[in-house]
């Protein structure tokens, strides 16, 4: 069993997936036992795999016996067992969470949504662990389609964002085909590691170029990099709460982990991704600063939340065009961070809608007092955003602007700081409604619906995971360095002393 | 567990056992006695544990806790020198007696939802102690903001739209300003990977002289705002609608010290006295203060309100101790030093006076107060020493740091701020002294019978009032504060001269 971790990281999921319509009819508590414990066994084994990368090296299987480059290879390397750690832990709080929001609804849809959420799961979890270019594709479209799927399941507004999404995703997917269809008839190798061997002869032709370009922009539509962002923020708002939190924490981050794994792995060194890159972290930073301002003008929670999404992801990519340790070290901090954060964020944001209908700000009044628990996370998760200690939001910021300053790349450093002040503009005017403003909303005769929740402000299955979350953020930030140095050091591209 | 390791360990001690009572405090919101005597036991504790290390420290030793990791290369390293001592004893002995003051304030005032209130007051007392004990640029940076996020809930304690607005103005200048200290922080860690402070400075000839200026304005930039500096001093006479004992220790004592505690800092053990001056940073920081002393002495002649005049004149206080850091010569600094001190014992007995003064008459304000001497003798008394303290009365605390100052000044060659020193001494006796003048002999139509301030809030303002008066003939009365500053100003010099000769 222990020898085959790797495939099941994907595979439990994905198995599940397809049974899941037939044990619906069966009984749906059994669902989502099957689900939960599919998604756990993902995790254990994203767990396992990254701890064997860490002691013995990195975990090259061999799907099916089939050594590469003609099979296909899973390779879990820690970068990618961080990233698989990651996406599988959030996969399975997110579906804890899901249980309040599906209750009441019937079998048959909490049959598909246990089916669709399986399969985006298994979708992410496999363009995480895949070492094979085009297999990374096939699993970008399966998690694709089930992410539309999933969001179309929000309503007839959502059908709307889910359509665009659908067409502006597919677009994107079959720029990144187009790219690797270049690399292939280059090299006629599909194999990462396979691919960085042969590319450097290659690496200034114009097909090479071609094919960065193509991928970049591919995987920066799909992670919502600036100006390819536009489908975001309807796409999340529309979402139903649980596909918010998932979409929000772990979605965009797998795009925004294939870019780094494709750029810096595959490509390396290559002229063109160095082109790439600065261009692309001028994107981000016209991002940051784009997105940020556009949270200040919404009103709707949700949309807040959106695109203070697309200038957070940006902060990524910074990151990554900065391209020294520190750099590196932020970006890659911030892929956790955020998770956390935006991850937190959703969840609180889908649970005050749940519980009381409420998703403009200034109907928030006084929420305070009715859901302290959820409030506090939001604060806490609130002050990760602007990048205050001792968050983690506040050590990834620390990072990027130390390779900022270090790169001497001073508009980015002023980037920062105006974001971190722009953040702070918005979330505290959602705070300062939330515990200081009195409640007005009755006097537009719009009382509110109140769920109750078994006397506990939120159902347990909801608060829980919200908390976890709340925490995470404050343990990460104080154990920020363990990470870096225990965790994070070693997904950097190339071996340090 | 060996008995070393709580000794050696006793700065972080005094930082956690304030943000365990906050803990603590949370969990008690029903038990209005319990929370407040949590409150109390851990203001005794925390004097307790930092008192404990004066001798060690006088006697030339710092105390350095284990450092624990927070990023590559950089620790969360707290250390009790004689300058982060100092703070540290000064700020821990007057929360023991705010805390009394604030039982008898917000009983008496009925504000409701003190539970988060008391909670967030012991937070701030650990992230001020932080802030005297880090021993690198980070944890200072890290302690410094968290002060900032925990004094946000105290300001708007009252839920008014005055409050809300208070507050606001309030975040919008010191979080900026956290974002400029954090570039300069994160360009010092690149200079100098660590950024420990040290005696005579670590950033000496690891810059060019124009990236030092514009770090040394960066910096400036970060700490001037809670140091109030013109034109970055606003928020703080709006900041006054918070409740009275928050304006005494934290707009007088924790919060605005943390900002010049942060500037002698930076000009004794981050850029060094020489530097400062080599670069010309000195020189133009010595102006910005001097002219924030003079316009804000002004400003405080029109103020009626009693809190806005003493905000107005901690705004003009502070800049005497950015001052000192600016001259950056061996008496300015003493002074910079001393004067942390000394106004924190002046202002803090104004303050409490102040407040003592609202509860007991619902009076804010200056032109109402006529006469109110005779009613409330003992508050009066303690009010005329803090006034007379204030302006630089010989024999009492604030003339000892105005003279050094002045030394001071005449060591940097900069007569003219004895001038500037002297000129606001009588600003401010121009505007305390009517206050006291018609305390005493203004006319009140009412009649006078004898009301004083209850008893919680009459005994903190007496002692802070007496030890005002005691400092200035005995300045190492009770914790050698002088005797502090002394040994840390020689430690910054030595260090220089060590330095120089080396080189």
């Amino acid at each position: 069993m222990t020898a085959h971790l790797p495939a099941l990281i994907p595979v439990a999921p994905l198995v599940i997936a397809l049974l899941t319509p037939i044990l619906a009819r069966l009984s749906v508590t059994l669902v989502r036992i099957t689900a939960l414990t599919a998604l756990l066994i993902s995790l254990a084994s994203s767990a396992g795999a990254l701890q064997h990368a860490l002691v013995e090296g990195t975990w090259h299987y061999h799907f099916g016996g089939w050594a590469p480059p003609w099979g296909i290879e899973y390779v879990i390397d820690p970068l990618a067992g961080i990233i698989a750690v990651l996406v599988s832990f959030f996969c399975l709080l997110v579906l804890v969470y899901a249980a309040p929001y599906l209750a009441g609804k019937p079998a048959q849809e909490k049959g598909y949504f246990y089916t669709l959420y399986l399969l985006l799961a298994a979708g992410l979890l496999g363009m995480v662990v895949t070492g094979d270019v085009f297999n990374l594709y096939v699993f970008l479209e399966i998690s694709s389609l089930a992410a539309y799927a999933l969001i179309a399941s929000g309503g007839s507004r959502a059908t709307v964002a889910a359509y665009r999404y659908l067409l502006i995703g597919t677009a994107a997917a079959s720029l990144y085909l187009l790219g690797i269809g270049y690399l292939y008839a280059l090299t006629g190798s599909l194999n990462m590691a396979d691919l960085a061997v042969l590319l450097p002869p290659l690496a200034a032709t114009n097909a090479v170029a071609l094919a960065v370009a193509l991928i970049t922009i591919g995987l920066g539509i799909k992670m919502a990099l600036f100006p390819l962002h536009g489908w975001l923020p309807d796409a999340y708002s529309s979402a139903p709460a649980p596909v918010a939190g998932i979409l929000a924490a772990v979605m965009a981050k797998v795009s925004a982990y294939a870019i780094y794994r494709i750029l810096y792995f595959v490509f390396k060194t290559a002229a063109p991704v160095q082109v790439a890159l600065d261009i692309a972290g001028w994107m981000a930073a016209a991002g940051i600063l784009y997105g940020s301002i556009m949270a200040i003008a919404q009103r709707d929670l949700w949309r807040m939340l959106a695109y203070s999404s697309v200038a957070q992801m940006a902060y990524i990519i910074l990151g990554l065009a900065l391209g020294n340790i520190m750099g590196l070290y932020g970006a890659l901090l911030q892929i956790l961070s955020h998770a956390f954060t935006k991850g937190c964020l959703f969840l609180v944001a889908g649970s005050i809608s749940h519980q009381t209908g409420i998703r403009d700000i200034p109907r928030l009044a006084r929420l305070s007092r009715r859901m302290p628990w959820t409030l506090a996370a939001f604060v806490v998760a609130a002050m990760s955003m602007v990048g205050l200690p001792p968050t983690v939001g506040f050590f990834s910021k620390w990072y990027l602007m130390l390779g900022a300053v270090e790169a001497g790349a001073w508009v980015f450093v002023a980037v920062l700081v105006a974001s971190s002040l722009l953040t702070a503009v918005y979330f505290f005017r959602v705070l300062e409604y939330a515990y200081l403003k009195e409640d007005q909303g009755q006097v537009e005769g719009q009382t509110r619906e109140v769920k109750a929740a078994g006397g506990w402000e939120l159902a347990p299955a909801m608060l829980v995971p919200v908390l976890i979350l709340g925490l995470g953020i404050l343990t990460l930030g104080i154990f920020s360095d363990q990470i870096i140095s225990g965790y994070i050091h070693f997904a950097l591209p190339w071996r340090m002393p | 567990m060996n008995a070393d390791f709580f000794l050696v360990n006793r700065p972080l001690w005094a930082v956690l056992i304030s943000l365990l009572a906050a803990g603590l405090i949370l969990f008690n919101d029903r038990r209005p006695n319990l929370r407040e005597g949590i409150t109390v036991l851990a203001a005794v504790g925390k004097f307790a544990i930092i008192f404990s290390m004066l001798p060690q420290v006088l006697a030339g030793q710092v105390i350095e806790t284990a450092p624990l990791t927070l990023a590559p290369g950089i620790t969360l390293h707290l250390q009790a020198d004689t300058f982060g001592l100092l703070f540290a004893l000064l700020s821990s002995f007057l929360w023991i007696l705010t805390s009394i003051y604030n039982f008898g304030y917000m009983r008496a005032l009925k504000y409701g939802h003190e539970t988060g209130y008391y909670a967030s007051f012991a937070v701030c007392l650990s992230a001020t102690i932080g802030i005297a004990f880090a021993a690198n640029l980070l944890t200072f940076f890290l302690f410094y903001e968290i002060l900032t996020i925990a004094t946000y809930p105290l300001v708007i304690h009252s839920r008014t739209e005055e409050a809300i607005y208070g507050g606001r103005k309030y975040l919008a200048y010191t979080l900026t300003a956290g974002q400029f200290l954090l570039v300069a922080v994160i360009w010092s860690q690149v200079l100098a990977p660590g950024a420990e402070f040290q005696p005579g400075g670590f950033l000496a000839g690891k810059g060019s002289v124009l990236a030092l200026q514009i770090l040394f304005f960066l910096f400036v930039l970060g700490l001037g705002v809670k140091a109030a500096i013109m034109p970055l001093h606003d928020w703080l006479p709006t900041a006054m609608v918070a409740p009275t004992p928050v304006s005494a220790l934290l707009h007088a004592v924790a919060v605005v010290k943390a900002g010049a505690f942060g500037f002698l800092r930076l000009s004794g053990y981050v850029f060094g006295p020489q530097l400062v001056r080599e670069i010309g940073a000195g020189q133009v920081l010595a102006v910005v203060a001097g002219i924030t002393i003079i316009v804000a002495s002004l400003r405080a002649l029109g103020e009626d309100n009693l809190k806005r005049r003493l905000a107005y004149s901690t705004i003009g206080q502070l800049s005497y101790v950015v001052l000192g850091a600016a001259l950056a010569t061996p008496m300015a600094l003493l002074g910079g030093m001393f004067h942390i001190v000394a106004h924190a014992f002046m202002k803090i007995t104004l303050f409490f006076c102040a407040g003592a003064i609202y509860v007991t008459t619902h009076k804010q304000n200056i032109s109402e107060m006529k006469g109110i001497g005779r009613q409330m003798p003992a508050t009066l008394a303690a009010f005329t020493l803090g006034a007379i303290a204030i302006v630089g009365t010989p024999f009492m605390v604030g003339f000892i740091s105005k003279w050094n100052l002045g030394l001071g000044a005449l060591q940097a060659n900069e007569g003219i701020y004895i001038a500037v020193l002297i000129v606001s001494a009588l600003l401010t006796t121009g505007y305390f002294f009517p206050i006291v003048f018609n305390a005493y002999f203004g006319s009140n139509k009412a009649g006078t019978p004898i009301r004083e301030a209850s008893p919680a809030l009459l005994y903190p303002l007496l002692i802070t009032g007496v030890i005002a008066l005691v400092l200035g003939v005995f300045p190492n009365f009770g914790w050698d504060f002088y005797q502090l500053a002394l040994a840390a100003v020689k430690s910054i010099f030595t260090a220089g001269m060590g330095m120089a000769a080396g080189g």
